[in-house]
């Protein structure tokens, strides 16, 4: 499976450890706070609500290099969208897998 | 120099859009948004040449935020989405369109584009107006709810919202959420009352509490005027 890793920061930063810092400092506070608020749009069912939480959601992804799971992340909020769900267990296995990344960084 | 502003609900892109502009000389970020009403606000008062602009937001969409700017500025789209790069195109101040994750090289090569991009100056013609004739006694018309037909009386219309396969239709009285689009209903409506002032809203001009700029205040609800139906807009509101 993928694993989540610092590839994209450390190219997008060049070196500069400030920068880094303060992008992963954003990413540990902003992606919490939205996948708590996808997590409560899926137990309504709120399906376009979740979807719209995926959208932001899979930006995060991509800034930990998950490629795959940037793929993933699209064919899920446009079913989402169709109001199906059928890709997100394999979905929040790669959240669980960012969260424990994110808190060990 | 050009000075820029980056517009992104998401602050771990505005992180990144901001990192990227401060490897290029050129650029100076004068300013940040979370979202495109503060920005408008701003742009009511500043002079910007570039902003990077995310088409995702809430509210108010990105495409919905150029609609308002009377001249915008050369814009580069930053967005999660790629599926609007075709809708992004029919814009003239559109120099490109950067997926995120975005990276320094394609950053670049964006700011290479924005550099040789110029604004096309374009001469529009107003279209043709239709005429309608209406009729002495045509002041309310039927809609179709749940299969009953309510009435609903033009002068207490407020506003009507176009919402996907929809529109919601906002009266002193109530909302009422009707299946139908706004070109449909656009026919039904008298001209002299009601105006189109954005591709997803049609306003009743004797409901206009102000105008500021780029948005009128309908009630309670702030409404964006695009550019192309401002001038339409301002045109009756003289004539009253």
């Amino acid at each position: 499976m993928e694993q989540p890793n610092l590839n994209y920061i450390k190219e997008l930063s060049g070196g500069d450890a400030g920068f880094e810092k303060k992008l992963i400092g954003v990413v540990q506070a902003e992606l919490p706070q939205e996948i708590a608020e996808y997590e409560g749009n899926m137990k309504e069912f709120a399906f376009a609500k979740a979807a719209e939480n995926v959208h932001k959601i899979k930006h995060k992804l991509g800034i930990v290099g998950l490629e795959q799971g940037y793929v993933l992340a699209i064919a899920y909020e446009d079913e989402l969208k169709e109001g199906k769900s059928t890709l997100k267990v394999e979905f929040d296995s790669i959240l669980t897998a960012v969260i424990h990344f994110i808190k060990d960084l | 120099m050009l000075n820029c502003i980056i517009v992104d609900d998401e602050t771990a892109a505005r992180t990144i859009v901001s990192h990227l502009c401060s490897q290029v000389d050129e650029l100076n970020v004068i300013d940040e948004f979370p979202n495109a009403m503060q920005a408008i606000k701003f742009l009511n008062k500043n002079e910007i040449d570039l902003i990077f602009l995310d088409i995702h937001m809430p509210d108010f969409t990105g495409f919905d935020f150029i609609d308002s700017l009377k001249n915008p500025p050369k814009i580069v789209l930053t967005t999660s989405d790629r599926d609007f790069a075709i809708e992004a195109f029919e814009y003239d101040c559109i120099v490109d369109y950067l997926v995120k994750p975005i990276t320094l090289p394609r950053f670049l090569k964006a700011m290479q584009k924005v550099e040789n991009f110029k604004i096309p100056v374009v001469q529009k013609t107003a279209a043709p107006q239709e005429v309608k004739q209406e009729e002495a006694s045509e002041k309310e018309m039927y809609v179709n709810i749940d299969r009953r037909l309510i009435k609903i009386v033009f002068d207490k219309i407020f506003l009507i919202e176009a919402k996907g396969d929809y529109i919601l239709i906002k009266t002193e009285d109530k909302n009422y959420t009707v299946h139908s689009t706004l070109k449909k209903i656009e026919e039904k409506l008298p001209d002299s009352l009601f105006l189109k002032v954005h591709r997803s809203y049609i306003i009743n001009i004797k409901k206009i509490v102000d105008i500021e700029d780029n948005s009128v205040l309908i009630a309670r609800d702030v409404i964006p005027i695009s550019r192309s139906n401002r001038p339409e807009l301002m045109k009756r509101l003289n004539l009253l």
